[in-house]
């Protein structure tokens, strides 16, 4: 119990003190919450959708827990470079607490982060529709974060370096954000791309953000949360197999 | 029976390289035992197998009675370790790596305090014990990963080229630390150096590892005498050869080595 604490602990202490890394990763959700809020904002709104960044609002949430979470998985390949890796490695801690410690840390830095984007969704001008909606907002935000925390602890645990990086970014993380749903609403859409969305773990996450945010979802919000707990723990499992097997 | 490491026909391959071809010897409980070999020797890969790092090709492994392929988490609880790479996390501080080096070995929240004092003290980092790792020189980062290596009491210490980089102050703390440590609680040391007066000093036995084989094994005396040397170095020499491994050779090995050819060429 104790080593996944400080495990997880230090996780969150390593954000806390990266602040230009913060603000750096605020760019980019800036960037999609203002160019495509307010730049499809009236198309969207003659369309009949109603307010688009009241939509995609939770996406952007979505997408900074993601990215967040996946890169800290997949920092365990820094750890494995600067040599931090092997001390927790031959650690008599069992593999698998170091692994869960590791991934929960990950995770929590990635609800900081989301929530750091909700702030900042919150200014630009979007609007919860209840308050009780909020902490199911967080509930969902959490599901995200340890499902794609142990996504990058998989991968991070099957590759040597971090050669197989813009791999994973282009062909494995942007498509899991592009096909969530999170920019655009997943209803009519030609029968392919209907299909894979529907594979995609963060279209369940985006759509209980987007129940608990704006109560209106796609898929519902109980269907969410029980796709997204089955798809962590099955991640959770991976990540741990592959976690016992690293050798170095 | 008093074995605390048992390697028996080891064989550990990186494709079709065999870094480490068939080895056997045994470390008897309270034994300080130091394993000597060139650069590309396979003395980092044994004990990454010693240490359920890597997992052997071929042979049997023993550590405190148990296999480390099948008893992972028996065998971590039995060692500690010094690596001979850089092992510690850049962006904590100094006794923020104590500490969590303290919780993952089960160190109680008072001794663990009491103990990274005294060690931080003992190796000259107290008063940087609140700056990051990654402002720290070379030095002081090695005195860091041993500090904290003898936080805790194991039954076996590996120490894999501890004393790389140190000075002689701190070389002279870890020695007498290591003795002091083996006498008292009669841990067992498993050691790696390039410094032959080192392994002279304090090693009870010595084994040499060439191209991944033992060379030879016994005290330093029995070495200097299989090969009529005067000093364990000349004795080294004689077992390994002295043409320098590929791989780890720095330039200045070259220089030498260039330098040595050149002398040889005109006599
Ligand atoms: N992961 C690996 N993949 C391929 N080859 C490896 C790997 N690790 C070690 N080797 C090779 O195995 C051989 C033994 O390496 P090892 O690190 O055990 O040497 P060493 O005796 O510790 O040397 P040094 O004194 O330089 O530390 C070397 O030739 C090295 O290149
Ligand atoms: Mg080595």
């Amino acid at each position: 119990m104790n080593a996944i604490y400080i495990l997880w602990l230090r996780e969150v202490k390593k954000y806390s003190r990266s602040r230009v890394q913060i603000i750096a990763s605020l760019g980019q959700p800036l960037l999609y919450l203002l160019v495509l809020g307010f730049g499809l904002g009236p198309v969207f709104q003659r369309a009949g959708g109603g307010s688009y960044l009241q939509f995609m609002a939770p996406g952007i949430v979505g997408m900074a827990v993601l990215f967040t979470s996946v890169f800290s998985g997949i920092a365990l390949l820094w750890d494995r470079q600067f040599g931090f890796l092997k001390e927790t490695l031959v650690a008599p801690v069992p593999r698998i607490n170091v692994m869960i410690g590791r991934t929960l840390g990950g995770a929590t830095v990635a609800m900081l982060q989301g929530t750091l984007i909700m702030v900042v969704c919150l200014i630009a001008g979007f609007r919860p529709v209840s308050l009780i909606g909020i902490p199911l907002g967080f509930v969902f935000m959490a599901m995200i974060a340890i499902v794609f925390a142990a996504l990058g602890t998989s991968i991070g645990s099957s590759l040597q370096d971090m050669q197989g990086f813009q791999l994973i970014m282009n062909f494995l993380v942007l498509p899991i954000f592009f096909l969530s749903g999170a920019l655009f609403p997943l209803n009519n859409l030609p029968k392919a791309l209907s299909f894979v969305t529907k594979l995609d773990p963060l279209s369940y996450g985006v759509d209980g953000l987007r129940a608990a945010l704006t109560g209106s979802a796609h898929f519902g919000a109980l269907l969410d949360a029980v796709v997204l707990a089955g798809v962590a723990v099955a991640l959770l499992c991976l990540g741990a197999w592959r976690f016992s097997k690293i050798e170095i | 029976m008093g074995a605390m490491i048992r390697v028996e026909n080891l064989v550990k391959k990186f494709g079709d390289f065999t870094a480490v071809d068939n080895i056997s010897f045994e470390v008897p409980k309270g034994e300080i035992f130091a394993f000597l070999g060139p650069n590309g020797a396979g003395k980092t890969t044994t004990i990454k197998i010693l240490t359920t790092l890597l997992r052997a090709t071929s042979g049997t492994v023993e550590v405190d009675g148990l296999n480390p392929k099948t008893h992972e988490n028996e065998v971590r609880q039995s060692f500690g370790i010094v690596f001979q790479d850089p092992s510690l996390d850049q962006d904590l501080t100094a006794s923020e790596n104590m500490d969590l080096h303290g919780v993952l070995y089960h160190v109680p929240g008072k001794v663990r305090r009491e103990r990274a004092e005294t060690l931080l003290k003992l190796f000259e980092l107290w008063e940087r014990k609140d700056a990051l790792v990654k402002t720290f020189s070379g030095g002081m980062r090695r005195r860091l990963e041993i500090a904290r290596g003898f936080l805790h009491t194991p039954k076996i210490l590996f120490l894999d080229e501890p004393t790389l980089g140190l000075d002689p102050q701190s070389r002279n703390q870890l020695w007498t630390h290591v003795k002091r440590q083996n006498e008292a609680d009669h841990v067992t040391v498993f050691l790696t150096t390039h410094y032959m007066d080192e392994a002279e000093r304090v090693a009870d036995r010595i084994a040499v590892i060439d191209h991944g084989k033992i060379v030879a094994i016994g005290t330093a005396d029995e070495l200097k005498q299989k090969t009529n040397a005067q000093s364990l170095e000349d004795a080294f020499l004689a077992l390994t050869g002295s043409t320098i491994r590929d791989e780890s050779a720095s330039s200045t090995d070259q220089l030498r080595q260039v330098a040595q050819m050149f002398r040889g060429g005109r006599r």
